[in-house]
């Protein structure tokens, strides 16, 4: 933890009924980081969310948005954040620009800097021809891009992202991709949730994995990989699918040659670093 | 405050500026109903208060809207929560709860006042016109604040959009007829209007009628409806504050 953390957590606890969802979460995202959160449904991703950004109560520890604490200046911390839930949450019946009004209005923007900020973030998610088009008349995708751009509309320091591309077509998933990624280039700390294991490997700086209510480890996905190996092969066997890792190219394709079965050769990618580190797949 | 009441109001004038027509019709037709059919009924000879029956319920639909109408938002605070999520934006928003309340509550007080308009218009054209003094006016936005923070409580304190419809069937509809809207409290037994009296609808029917038909004001019904405003709103700030899970 450092004076240069956008997000601070600490031993953060929510329990709902008998079911501990967050059970001592501690991290810190720098600013300016692109930040993934990777677990399966009911891993305790949008609860860590909904928390940060004001929609739930935690039971016990603390967390800090760009220095403040939540608890203690709510709306200081909200002021700083922006948030694009998981399920679409515009107002159907609302223009694009009258949805991304009301939000200014809920900032304090003014009038002036509100105008100009719609039509400049509208014309980033490739919506400016819809401005005046009533946001029924969107598809999914459409709809996603406006959350993002509306969420962006007081220049938040901090984005929250949780599941951005879930129940996408994979163009318009890439495509929002690059819209993430562009934001983070403009100096935005995004924090993501994912249960999409390429999604967090192509954005993330760092990447946590997530689950029960607990980080099992936490760092680049590339140094993730690098704990269960670089190369790994598959075989299918009497027991089930064995996937087996290697340190080097060279003693996988030895260990292929001295087997009778038919076996491919592939590079280790994330979803193996959250298999062995957690036992359990991404879902 | 004031920018997140002001956004909030702006959003649900803005949707029911898109659903004017709709809203005009459901305003409109249930006192135009009971204008014909009670109207009918009653007959011009019957007296109330030394008033046409006519004369009589106007006042009496006049405080029944401003209830329905005010307490109308609890619908759309529901569906806003329940099916379009849009109350998460609002909570993600830097804004105090006692501005999300107002915010909503003085768009239930706007509709209301909508309503008590197309019910005048209904009576002028059943050739009944009322006195419409500042008492008249004070005891409409009294009533309209007491349902449209109650409405605002409610919506937060229940937990799916069957639970709105239970509420409206064992709290609304009762009060909307029990109320003093329809016929005169007077021949009940004291025991019934005792009971009446405990109803915030009641003391607006009777505050509305006095000052429509010239009497002066008896400000216990002002008292008591000011005083269910408070105890409301105050209500209304905890349930936002709790709709946090």
């Amino acid at each position: 933890m450092s004076a240069g953390d956008a997000i601070v957590i600490e031993d953060l606890r929510k329990a709902y009924g008998g079911v501990q969802a967050l059970d001592g979460v501690s991290l810190a995202v720098p600013a300016g980081e692109l930040f993934a959160y990777l677990g399966p449904n009911g891993a305790g991703k949008s609860t860590t969310i909904r928390i940060l950004t004001g929609l739930t109560r935690f039971d016990s520890g603390r967390a800090a948005l760009g220095g403040v604490d939540i608890a203690r200046d709510p709306l200081a911390a909200k002021r700083q954040c922006g948030v694009v839930m998981q399920h679409v949450n515009l107002d159907g019946d609302l223009s694009l620009a009258e949805n991304m009004d009301i939000h200014g209005r809920l900032f304090g923007m003014s009038a002036a800097e509100r105008a100009a900020r719609t039509e400049e973030l509208l014309a980033v998610v490739d919506l400016a021809d819809r401005a005046k088009r009533l946001v029924n008349t969107l598809s999914g995708g459409m709809k996603r891009r406006l959350m993002i751009a509306r969420a962006l509309m007081h220049r938040p320091s901090i984005l929250f992202l949780d599941e951005p591309t879930v129940g996408l077509d994979a163009d318009i998933r890439r495509r929002i991709w690059g819209l993430i990624k562009q934001i983070q280039k403009q100096g935005t700390t995004v924090f993501l949730t994912t249960h999409y294991i390429e999604e967090a490997e192509f954005l993330a700086d760092r990447v946590a994995f997530l689950d029960s209510g607990k980080i099992r480890a936490l760092d680049t996905p590339q140094a993730l990989i690098a704990r269960v190996g670089g190369w790994a092969f598959d075989r299918l066997g009497p027991e089930g699918m064995v996937t087996r890792y290697f340190a080097d190219r060279e003693a996988a394709q030895a260990a292929i040659a001295a087997s009778e079965d038919a076996m491919t050769l592939r590079r280790a990618n994330l979803e193996d670093a959250f298999l062995t580190l957690t036992g359990k797949a991404v879902r | 405050m004031l920018q997140g009441m002001g956004a909030v109001y702006l959003r649900e004038m803005r949707l029911s500026r898109r659903r004017f027509k709709r809203a005009l019709v459901g305003m409109a037709v249930s006192p135009l109903l009971y204008m014909v059919a009670f109207g009918t009924a009653m007959g011009s000879e019957a007296r109330f208060e030394g008033h046409t029956y006519l004369e009589f319920l106007l006042p009496g639909l006049i405080a029944m809207t401003t209830m329905t109408q005010a307490y109308g938002i609890a619908i759309e605070i529901n569906i806003a929560r329940f099916y379009f999520h849009i109350f998460e934006e609002f909570q993600a928003a830097p804004i105090s709860g006692a501005a999300f309340a107002m915010g909503e509550i003085l768009s239930g007080m706007t509709r209301a006042l909508g309503g008590v308009a197309i019910i005048l218009a209904i009576g002028m054209a059943f050739g009944v016109t009322i006195h419409t003094g500042p008492w008249f006016w004070l005891a409409v936005l009294l009533n309209a604040f007491v349902f449209a923070a109650l409405a605002v409580a409610l919506a937060m304190l229940i937990s799916s959009h069957g639970d709105q419809s239970l509420l409206n069937a064992f709290v609304i509809t009762p009060m909307a007829f029990l109320g003093g809207t329809f016929f005169p409290l007077d021949g009940l037994p004291g025991w019934a209007q005792g009971l009446l009296h405990a109803l915030p609808l009641t003391h607006a029917a009777q505050a509305i009628r006095a000052d429509a038909f010239g009497r002066p004001p008896e400000l216990i019904h002002y008292a008591v409806l000011a005083a269910l405003g408070v105890a409301g709103f105050v209500l209304a700030l905890k349930s936002v504050d709790r709709a946090r899970d």
